[in-house]
């Protein structure tokens, strides 16, 4: 049987999520020249917020027609008040300080989240479960897509277009790309950057949540952890797009994903490769297709060339 | 800018330097314990107390806890209290390391139980046998541990002295699932995966090479990355290769998803493990379309065993907040090991504990035996337990129930 369109379902899902969260590097980047390793963590806390929300508010049973809304809107706020809180009390104060100061208060930061979350959540210590949508797999052709993952298959591209009408056609969004182009300029053409800056934070953690809330459904669990690689792939991804671009974040996120699933169905099955073949070795290759990637187009897939400002 | 960026990391540097030193300088303080009172023993305990693999690291550390707090009630040696210093390895066989350092650095501990993985195992063998202090594994499988690199190639060579196990080995514990899957449960395509660390890849080694002997084909086999949860790309492999039962070497952080992932790619096929996921966490984890999957685990179950009864009772009436797991009985017995080594040794040094006490009791260990929670509890000549006892347990409903005890015959 020809497993490569389930592989390639497997891959865009995978790939999905990396570029939700992906959105919130590359965004801001774009911005503020930072390198937010915290963020996967503000991705790991906008799960915490969901799980709360379906545990502790809802009554035992509501269906989750009625729940996922409701719990994709406490993932919001919970990503959302801890990345603005971040920016506000932890990146601000050293704006002008030199670029390595962020970079080690994120890692900090980043630490701190995670064992937050794992001394003060009830039961966090180990995974826990995360609801899920009732009803069997969609069968479509040889491909099957689980219940959880339509939400993702959904929710992936409406947001994407949200945040591209955002960007082009409001005005805070024409105040971000100016932000990016020149930050300085921009302030002195009337924008508040400090305002702006808090709108990037605010929507990163908006995608990173609704990709949390994507990851519970997906996975049936969350933990204090799932931040952490997820966040390092993430970051590749974004990387791998060209980071500062916003449509690279999601496409890089959709070729790590697709490189990954790809990698461990098929490399095994080229003669002579089966040693580096399997799961084990897909992070492998998708770091070999970065440097191939970065080696010829240094500014990633989407990247425009710009100064180097890092 | 350059200048500023050099002058920020050197001061990072510095800093995590101070604070190392910092935790190392605690380490001496406590010694000296002998008083009129009698004379302290301390019991180390290093197990995974935090992290994904906290559920089983808990109940080890609870169960010697247990024994030490039985032994003095017994007051089974005189003038001697028994107390645990439990370390947190947090599965990483650097912290492991750490741990056996800081256990050593300690006068008062004789004796060591732990750790819960091989892989940390391999890093603490060497600090312990060095200071000749005594470890007593619960829950080590691998065979290298005891038996050398060479084990599977009839050179059996003991690595090291002080190590000890009261759990069984891979080299039966494989093949007895082997033998369980082929010729009790009828099934003859495997698709076997493993976690490549030296517990799982050891697991799915020896599952195979009986699989094979036996008749069954070997359809496919891949190995996972640890860190992640998705599996879909594996799960569609499984699916496609018409394996009707996956055998996975690992643990059940990973074995759960794993198994919940393959069921929902549409190949309803049991997963089989070892110890390793033996746990109510994998029950969670992998959901209600985990029912039918299989785990063998070291010797009979202890609920069903007259000798644990009492040691089921006592564990509830000393009230631990946690279960004790897969290894408690074996944890319970290794501590017990090392009280019995203590108390020989006292015997033999008229009621006073020598000067040489550690390497002293590291000998007496190999001569223990006694009537443990698992069974008789004795150690051949490489440290393994001469108890092969084991026992296949499948996931009814939200438990495991044990399918068939049995000892492995080559």
């Amino acid at each position: 049987m020809n497993e490569l369109p389930q592989q390639l379902v497997n891959g865009l899902l995978l790939g999905s999520m990396y570029g939700l969260v992906a959105i919130g590097y590359t965004m801001v980047y774009g911005i503020v020249q930072l390198i937010n390793f915290a963020h996967g963590e503000i991705f790991m806390i906008g799960g915490f917020g969901a799980l709360t929300v379906y545990l502790y508010v809802l009554p035992d049973g509501t269906t989750m027609w009625i729940a996922l809304p409701l719990m994709l809107l406490g993932a919001v706020i919970a990503a959302v008040i801890v990345a603005v809180g971040a920016e506000r009390f932890a990146y601000r104060p050293l704006r002008g300080a030199p670029r390595l100061a962020p970079l080690i208060t994120a890692i900090g930061l980043s630490l701190a989240l995670q064992q937050a979350v794992w001394a003060w959540y009830p039961g966090a210590k180990e995974s826990i479960n995360f609801p899920e949508i009732a009803g069997g797999p969609f069968e479509i052709g040889s491909v099957t897509i689980q219940t959880g993952d339509v939400f993702l298959l959904a929710v992936a591209p409406i947001s994407m277009a949200i945040l591209a009408y955002f960007v082009m056609k409001t005005r805070t969004g024409r105040g971000m790309q100016a932000t990016a182009q020149d930050p300085d300029t921009a302030k002195l053409m009337g924008i508040n950057t400090d305002r702006i800056i808090v709108v990037a934070f605010a929507l990163g953690a908006v995608f990173a949540a609704v990709g949390a809330v994507a990851y519970g459904l997906k996975y049936g669990q969350v933990q204090f952890r799932m931040g952490f690689i997820l966040g390092l792939k993430a970051f590749t991804a974004a990387v791998l797009g060209g980071i500062g671009n916003i449509y690279g974040a999601m496409i890089g996120g959709l070729v790590l994903g697709i490189a990954e699933t790809m990698a461990t169905a098929y490399i095994a099955d080229v003669p002579g490769m089966s040693q580096l073949g399997g799961q084990s070795w897909a992070n492998v290759w998708a770091f070999v297709l970065l440097i191939l990637v970065l080696l010829f187009r240094p500014q990633g897939l989407m990247g425009e060339r710009v100064a180097d400002r890092a | 800018m350059r200048q500023r960026s050099l002058i920020a990391i050197t001061a990072a540097l510095a800093a995590g330097a101070l604070t190392l030193t910092a935790c190392g300088s605690r380490d001496d303080d406590g010694g000296g314990s002998s008083g009129d009172g009698g004379t302290t023993v301390v019991i180390g305990v290093d197990a995974p107390l935090t992290g994904d693999l906290s559920a089983l690291g808990l109940g080890i550390k609870n169960s010697v806890d247990l024994a030490t707090k039985q032994a003095n009630k017994e007051k089974v040696v005189d003038g001697i209290t028994f107390k645990i210093e439990a370390l947190d390895d947090q599965a990483q066989p650097s912290s492991g390391q750490q741990n056996a350092t800081k256990l050593v650095a300690n006068k008062d501990v004789l004796g060591a139980v732990g750790p819960l993985n091989s892989s940390v195992a391999e890093s603490m063998q060497k600090v312990f046998d060095d200071a000749k202090l005594v470890q007593v594994s619960p829950a080590n499988t691998n065979p290298a541990l005891t038996q050398g690199q060479n084990w599977n190639g009839g050179e059996k060579a003991r690595p090291y002295k002080s190590y000890f196990r009261t759990a069984t080995t891979d080299a039966i514990q494989g093949p007895y699932a082997a033998q369980y899957v082929y010729n009790d449960a009828k099934k003859t395509k495997a698709f076997v995966i493993d976690d490549k660390k030296t517990y799982g890849a050891g697991l799915a080694a020896t599952f195979s090479d009986e699989y094979k002997k036996l008749g069954g084909k070997i359809v496919g086999t891949e190995h996972i990355d640890p860190e992640t949860k998705d599996f879909s790309a594996v799960a569609t492999k499984v699916k496609n290769s018409g394996a009707d039962v996956v055998y996975y070497g690992g643990e059940y952080p990973q074995a759960g998803p794993l198994s919940k992932q393959i069921k929902a790619a549409g190949a309803k096929i049991p997963l089989v493990g070892g110890d390793g996921i033996y746990s109510a966490d994998f029950i969670s984890l992998a959901g209600a379309s985990g029912a039918g999957d299989l785990a063998t685990s070291v010797g009979a179950p202890v609920e069903e065993l007259p000798s644990a009864k009492e040691f089921v009772a006592n564990y509830k009436a000393a009230g631990y907040k946690d279960a004790y797991e897969a290894y408690g009985g074996y944890s319970y017995d290794s501590a017990w090991a090392i009280i019995q080594a203590v108390k020989k040794v006292v015997e033999d040094n008229n009621g006073e504990l020598p000067d040489d006490a550690r390497a002293k009791v590291t000998e007496a260990m190999q001569n223990v035996s006694f009537d443990g929670v698992t069974g008789k509890v004795s150690f051949d000549e490489f440290g393994d337990a001469t108890n092969k006892q084991l026992t296949v347990y499948s996931v009814e409903g939200t438990d495991w129930s044990p399918v068939k005890s049995g000892t492995y015959e080559g």
